[in-house]
């Protein structure tokens, strides 16, 4: 089937079946590598990407029901406000280790903070849960969010 | 290159070679033999390599740039042993870019991600590059003022002339330094500890920009023309053979290139497995296309290997008394006969995966009888090896390019993907293929850490003192040898503490392919001994710190029984548990109804580490709420930001491992789990805080990718002890309401 998405800005057009989840239409038919498998059965958030907004795990996204909803992945994040606040804070304090689930952090936190400008750690850890970082790098992760939103490190939970 | 020099250094095998880099500047080519002994005896199962390679250029422009030939699983050794080299050269790290080699062992020596040895190893090669490099540039500037060498000196990539004022960049000078004759690497001055400049600094890694946009780095993210998508079914069943397939329907599927059913080596465990290939234009096609394969397998060498025959089988050998002798020291049968108490108590944990986030794949292209290889591997050139064995591709017909790998753990260590690939790229020569598992074949084909089962037993005098311990190990093995991965330590604590001490070891054969876990052997036998040792402490009225204190007496140093294994400093071990007992205000009392802290000390991988966890249970949850350790890998941290983000990963692996369910089960040697809902990882909201203290030893820096985590498990298991009374012997961690 012939598809027009509305990817990071730009029409891309692809011909794939309509339940081809939306993951493997960016890293296989587009080329947008930095959206990462993981799973396939929405689980870790390494396939999070941006759908109208909202932070969606692409694994679980069939292309036939994206319609014309604007789609933005890591690739374009940076272009963001918030997105280069991020990737700021996170090398700031140099989050990662391996640094495969990143991509999906990112896009997750990206979306939380577009909801909640001035997240607590609770907040942070429910809107952040769905997203596996195997090598543990969760402290940082919560420090950077915070960093990226301006706020004073909270003692405790962070570091 | 048009000029070389080549100086033969102390040792007959050191050589350093300088040239003139094709643009002009300095190139500096150093391969460095390590002294015989300390290679075999950092964690040495694997091949001793003969030497140690650095390799740093200096541009004209005053680039430095320094050659990363280990692969980077995310343990920072990328960013690390290029500060070594960029600190003794003295120059600024803004100048320093890093190129990641492909794999050479004629050039680079060794290039393998494992054992947390690459600071001890590199330690002191990479500076002694550096510095050599910095001799050579200051003897360049020296001929160029015509003023002696010892009236310069250098900072952040400039050479100084101090008494006329005068100054010059490394670059300026660097395609001169090219004619220096290349000093001693021995006798190379090298900064003291106070002279550093990049080591100790908290240096961002250096792949980390690109981590944040996206960039294509790991080994999933390779694209090459033309390139086509491989999925690789397997049998069912650990030990199970391809009969027959019918690949027609599966041919028809949407997308589909090729199938092409592989008979392997019979060797899954190091060759190649048999399977189906799945080739498409797309791998989500490739992947739905093997619901439409028809296989018949042979799975009758898995009958019969399942979790609970395991289990019975492990009950049986432990009923029918010691296996084999591991380490009998006094006499520990009429000692424990004649103490005052006894008491025993058995342990177990189970088979776990490694779950890397991304999962094993390897991308490769046949063409003219070459192969080339993009690769996410631990031990790319065992890999090399496998591919000769496996297929008869010769290692010099391979060309194997490292790319950055989404965690290892030890998984990467072992190269099935990367022959499976080579095996599928031979039979469609000249196109590229990308074989990536889906998370199912990956929690399914691990190399697992294998499970295992202790009985111990030990003996208290009046005094109150541990004067007998004995440990009945049930493993996985021939009967012979263990399994990989499955062998026992015999310096385990208390072993060397006290005089009369027994081990002994069963083994039960598997089918299941196991391997090396981070900190292999120590992230189980630290939870038993040391939850064992904490029944033992509060059985003879004390607790463990002080126990460990106890047994641990002077400042001393234990050689190892085989005289290769690094030695044990019980000073620096004394050190460590003094300092987590002070930094966590430590105390055996629950610190409110149902909140209480637990210890535990280990020691691998020339790490020392104490740790104490603070939880809280109620009901079957267990909440961790702080964790503190203390940590000893020598004087000097390279990176303190790197070290930390090691450390609280091992914490939070280990409390994962211990709290989430972690277990992999088997029914006639099928895996009963597959993905994340039955095989859970550590989540955000169960993260604790972290306290790290570093207790800065008079010693070379050691590695950290796996001393924190043993401790962390037993920590916690002894906390939930404390909070409740009930003693955890069995991972992982169920706890039972009343």
């Amino acid at each position: 089937m012939p598809y027009r998405l509305n990817i990071n800005g730009t029409v891309r057009r692809v011909a794939v079946p309509p339940d081809m989840p939306l993951l493997w239409v960016l890293r296989d038919e587009l080329g947008l590598v930095g959206t990462k498998y993981g799973c396939g059965k929405g689980l870790c958030g390494a396939c999070t990407v941006h759908v109208d907004g909202a932070a969606r795990r692409s694994c679980q996204l069939p292309v036939g029901s994206v319609g014309h909803a604007k789609i933005y992945t890591i690739e374009h994040i940076g272009g963001t406000e918030i997105g280069a606040r991020l990737q700021q804070a996170w090398l700031k304090i140099d989050v990662m280790q391996c640094g495969y689930c990143q991509a999906g952090q990112i896009m997750s936190a990206c979306a939380l903070l577009g909801q909640t400008p001035q997240p607590n750690i609770d907040q942070i850890d429910s809107a952040m849960a769905g997203n596996i970082c195997r090598c543990g790098c969760y402290n940082r992760i919560r420090s950077a969010i915070r960093i990226a939103a301006g706020m004073e490190e909270e003692t405790g939970r962070v570091g | 290159m048009s000029d070389e020099n080549t100086a033969a250094g102390p040792s007959r095998r050191t050589v350093l070679k300088a040239s003139l880099l094709a643009g002009g500047g300095l190139a500096l080519d150093a391969l460095i033999p390590l002294p015989a002994g300390v290679l075999d005896a950092m964690e040495g199962k694997t091949a001793a390599p003969a030497q140690l390679s650095a390799f740093v250029s200096i541009a004209p422009d005053g680039t430095v740039t320094i050659v990363s030939k280990n692969p980077e699983i995310g343990q920072g050794v990328k960013t690390s042993l290029p500060m070594m080299v960029a600190d003794e050269l003295d120059c600024d790290w803004s100048q320093v870019r890093i190129a990641q080699a492909d794999v050479d062992q004629k050039r680079y020596g060794e290039q393998s991600a494992g054992g947390s040895t690459a600071t001890p190893k590199n330690w002191l090669p990479m500076r002694q590059t550096g510095a050599a490099a910095r001799a050579m540039l200051l003897q360049a500037a020296a001929m160029k003022w015509r003023v002696d060498a010892g009236e310069l000196s250098t900072a952040r990539g400039r050479i100084f002339h101090r008494a006329t004022g005068r100054s010059v960049s490394y670059g300026e000078v660097a395609s001169v330094a090219a004619t220096v004759v290349p000093p001693d690497l021995e006798t190379v001055p090298l900064k003291e500890p106070g002279q550093f400049t990049i080591i100790g600094r908290s240096l961002v890694g250096i792949d980390s920009a690109r981590i944040v946009e996206g960039q294509p780095i790991f080994g999933v993210d390779t694209r090459l023309p033309g390139m086509l998508y491989a999925v690789y079914e397997v049998a069912p069943a650990h030990g199970g053979r391809l009969v027959s397939a019918d690949i027609k329907a599966a041919k028809l599927a949407p997308g589909v290139k090729h199938v092409v059913p592989i008979i392997g080596n019979g060797d899954a465990d190091t060759g190649l497995a048999d399977g189906v290939a799945i080739v498409a234009s797309n791998w989500w096609l490739a992947n739905q296309a093997r619901s439409k394969l028809a296989v018949d397998w042979d799975l009758s060498a898995a009958k019969g290997h399942s979790s609970s025959v395991y289990r019975a089988k492990a009950d049986a050998a432990i009923a029918a008394g010691a296996g084999t002798d591991l380490r009998l020291d006094g006499d520990p049968a009429a000692t424990l006969a004649s103490s005052a108490q006894r008491i025993s108590a058995r342990y177990d944990y189970p088979f776990i995966a490694h779950a890397t986030i991304e999962p094993q794949n390897c991308t490769a292209r046949y063409k003219k009888g070459r192969l080339e290889i993009w690769a996410p591997s631990q031990t790319p050139q065992r890999g090399l090896g496998t591919l000769h064995d496996a297929l008869g591709i010769a290692p010099d017909a391979v060309t194997l390019h490292l790319t950055r790998a989404g965690g290892g753990f030890g998984r990467r260590l072992m190269n099935d993907y990367m022959v499976q690939v080579a095996a599928i790229a031979k039979a469609i020569p000249g196109v590229a293929i990308q074989l990536l598992w889906s998370r199912e074949d990956d929690i399914r084909r691990d190399y697992y850490r294998p499970g295992g089962w202790h009985s111990f037993e030990a003996g208290i005098d009046a005094n109150g003192d541990l004067v007998a311990f004995s440990d009945h190990f049930v493993t996985f093995g021939d009967g012979k040898t263990p399994a990989r991965a499955a062998g026992f330590n015999v310096t385990m604590p208390p072993a060397g503490l006290i005089p009369h001490l027994h081990y002994t070891q069963s083994m039960l054969p598997t089918v299941v392919t196991t391997g090396a876990l981070r900190a292999p052997g120590s992230n189980a036998l630290c939870f038993a001994s040391q939850s064992f040792l904490d029944e033992v402490a509060l059985a003879a009225g004390t607790d463990l710190p002080k126990l460990m204190l106890s047994l641990l007496g002077e400042r001393r140093e234990i050689a190892a029984p085989d005289n290769r294994s690094p030695s044990f400093d019980t000073g620096r071990a004394r050190d460590v548990v003094e300092k987590v007992v002070q930094t966590s205000t430590w105390t055996q009392k629950p610190t409110e109804r149902g909140r209480a802290k637990g210890f535990a000390f280990y020691f691998s991988h020339r790490g020392y580490f104490a740790e104490v966890v603070e939880a809280s249970v109620s009901g079957r949850d267990v909440t961790v709420h702080k964790v503190w350790v203390a940590g000893d890998v020598g004087g000097q941290i390279v990176n303190p930001m790197g070290a930390e983000n090691q450390v609280r990963g091992a914490v939070i692996d280990g409390l994962a491992q211990a709290l989430t369910g972690q277990a992999i089960e088997f029914i006639d040697g099928a895996v009963q789990q597959s993905n994340f809902d039955d095989f859970p990882l550590a989540r955000i909201p169960m993260t604790p805080e972290i306290d790290i203290a570093w207790v800065k030893s008079d010693k070379p820096p050691t590695g950290l990718g796996e001393p924190a985590l043993p401790p962390v498990i037993p920590a916690l298991t002894n906390a939930i002890f404390a909070a409740t009374g009930t003693r955890i012997r069995s991972l992982p961690v169920r706890v039972k309401t009343a």
